[in-house]
């Protein structure tokens, strides 16, 4: 007999969707607990709990150095991606012109690649102009992959502001790019909130690209825990990790705060 | 002629970011390295030559495919029961399971990783349950049985993601509806919802196999340097070996696979992307 109601799963699809989400958050869970490990190895269940391993991560000078670049970095890339990727949004939200769509898909085409053949591209071309390991180099390479997202969820959220507004504004006797900055700007603003933190975290969270263009003097954040999961075990490493997931949600939730990123990205 | 001045900063950064970069790979990839391991300057196919008839070559390309496919299709059933359980959700509830679902794309693939390392590791969690059970330890990290694992894993939150997109327009009084006709409940699974979320299923396996072609953290990491790749060879070429010529070669061969799956991704019906 089935006369369960139909919104309630059998047992045996229960069970598949438990192990499932069980090897989903298994691995997120065990970084949180182990960074509070007082013993001296990667191991789960921690023989004790204690804080330091954060000690020992803040009083890291390498590690510290590595957290200011990344965080200046991102927000470097942030803010670039915002300026580059605005009018470029604006233009395929609201204007119509030849090539619009063939623009829109040069816009992205850096999302074709896995990110290990463009840090790769990256490297080749940046070495012969003595970019590598270098402030301009790093920004370039992460405004390649930030920009394309920006664009897009911006793109998005411009489109959702109905362009009446804007002709109103323009009958009133506004300039076109007064009553794009005035009107339109203001009203689009979650999801330019939203394009910038998402730019942040690709940024803060780059491994593989960053990989093949630090340097020993210029090193990211994601990389030296990269490294130092390569090399060592400690659970320095997961309170490292623990660094990268906390910074990453706070960011996602100032945003849902102030705008809602959940909204603004499912509207898409 | 005024769209594209207004996206004129955003291309130029994306030329010099993407355009430039992948035309100096794809030239890179035509010179050739002599047997001192120095970079000429050639325009020649003998690169791809001599990567094509490697049998090391053959192999890491092999492996590659395979354990792609393998961890794309665990990892897209195993996302199935996830996306029917938050479909199936009463709807208050159905925001939060989702959101579990993906939040692992929000942490770094890295950090995963050392999870994974102190799940997995001969002193870790498994082992030691295994060890009170009284049963033989196994070897779970720093060989294949590890990467197996780390890279499902990681290609589930996509996998739930596309299917929840493929699922939403399948219309849950159709199980209803089987239900009522007197269909037990693994019947109407196998004859109504598998054959419905049939494209669905195929879209997420698509995505998976192509984030798992060119998946390059968690092999390196939960591989322990032991697993060999296209991935980690390519990185290897390019920073250890210092073979540009090679390492640029086999990134337009992993390219060039890519697109293939991508045209065969094309000819799949509409409904199924």
């Amino acid at each position: 007999m089935n006369q369960a109601g139909p919104r309630r799963a059998g047992g045996v699809l229960r069970f598949a969707a438990f192990c499932g989400y069980a090897l989903l958050l298994a691995p997120v869970t065990v970084v949180v607990a182990v960074s509070f490990s007082s013993g001296q190895f990667l191991a789960f269940p921690p023989p004790g709990l204690s804080l330091r391993w954060y000690q020992a991560l803040f009083t890291n000078a390498d590690m510290m150095a590595a957290l200011g670049t990344s965080a200046l970095l991102a927000a470097a890339v942030s803010a670039l991606s915002l300026l580059l990727g605005l009018p470029a949004a604006y233009a395929i939200a609201r204007l119509d012109f030849p090539g619009r769509r063939i623009m829109a898909d040069l816009l992205a085409a850096p999302l074709l690649l896995p990110t290990l053949v463009l840090g790769l591209a990256l490297l080749l071309a940046l070495q012969p102009l003595k970019l590598v390991a270098t402030w301009p180099g790093l920004i370039l390479a992460h405004c390649t992959l930030a920009v394309p997202f920006a664009v897009r969820i911006m793109t998005t959220s411009i489109s959702s502001v109905p362009a009446d507004l804007e002709a109103a504004a323009r009958t009133l006797g506004a300039s076109p790019l007064r009553a794009a900055l005035r009107v339109t700007l203001p009203l689009a603003a979650p999801g330019v909130m939203a394009a910038a933190a998402l730019c942040f975290l690709i940024s803060f969270d780059e491994t593989v690209i960053s990989l093949f263009l630090v340097g020993p003097r210029l090193t990211t954040l994601p990389v030296e825990l990269f490294r130092y999961a390569e090399n060592r075990t400690d659970p320095m490493v997961a309170a490292l990790s623990m660094l990268l997931i906390s910074i990453a949600f706070a960011v996602v939730l100032l945003v849902e705060r102030a705008a809602g990123l959940t909204r603004t990205l499912s509207k898409d | 002629m005024m769209g594209w001045l207004l996206a004129a900063p955003a291309l130029c950064v994306l030329a010099f970011g993407f355009g430039l970069p992948v035309t100096v790979l794809f030239r890179m990839s035509l010179n050739r390295t002599n047997e001192m391991g120095a970079m000429v300057p050639d325009l020649s196919l003998q690169t791809y030559a001599k990567l094509l008839s490697d049998e090391f070559a053959a192999e890491v390309a092999f492996d590659t495919l395979w354990l792609a496919s393998g961890c794309a299709a665990a990892a897209v059933a195993l996302a199935l029961p996830v996306a029917l359980s938050i479909r199936a959700a009463p709807p208050r509830w159905r925001g939060v399971l989702a959101l579990a679902a993906v939040a692992p794309l929000l942490v770094s693939g890295t950090a995963r990783i050392i999870g994974w390392i102190a799940i997995l590791s001969d002193g870790g969690f498994v082992n030691a349950v295994l060890l009170a059970l009284g049963l033989p330890e196994q070897r779970l990290i720093n060989n294949w049985t590890g990467v197996r694992i780390g890279l499902t894993e990681s290609l589930m939150p996509y996998a739930v993601l596309v299917l929840l997109a493929g699922l939403g327009r399948l219309d849950p009084r159709l199980d209803e509806a089987a239900a009522t006709l007197g269909a037990g409940r693994s019947r109407t699974f196998l004859r109504v919802t598998l054959p419905l979320a049939a494209p669905a299923l195929l879209a997420s396996f698509a995505l998976c196999i192509v984030l798992g072609l060119s998946a390059f953290v968690t092999p390196r990491l939960m591989g322990g340097g032991r697993v060999f790749v296209i991935a980690t060879e390519i990185y290897d070429q390019a920073l250890e070996t210092v073979d540009w010529p090679a390492a640029a070669a086999m990134a337009i061969m992993l390219l060039a696979v890519l697109g293939g799956l991508a045209l065969l991704r094309a000819l799949l019906p509409a409904r199924a992307r």
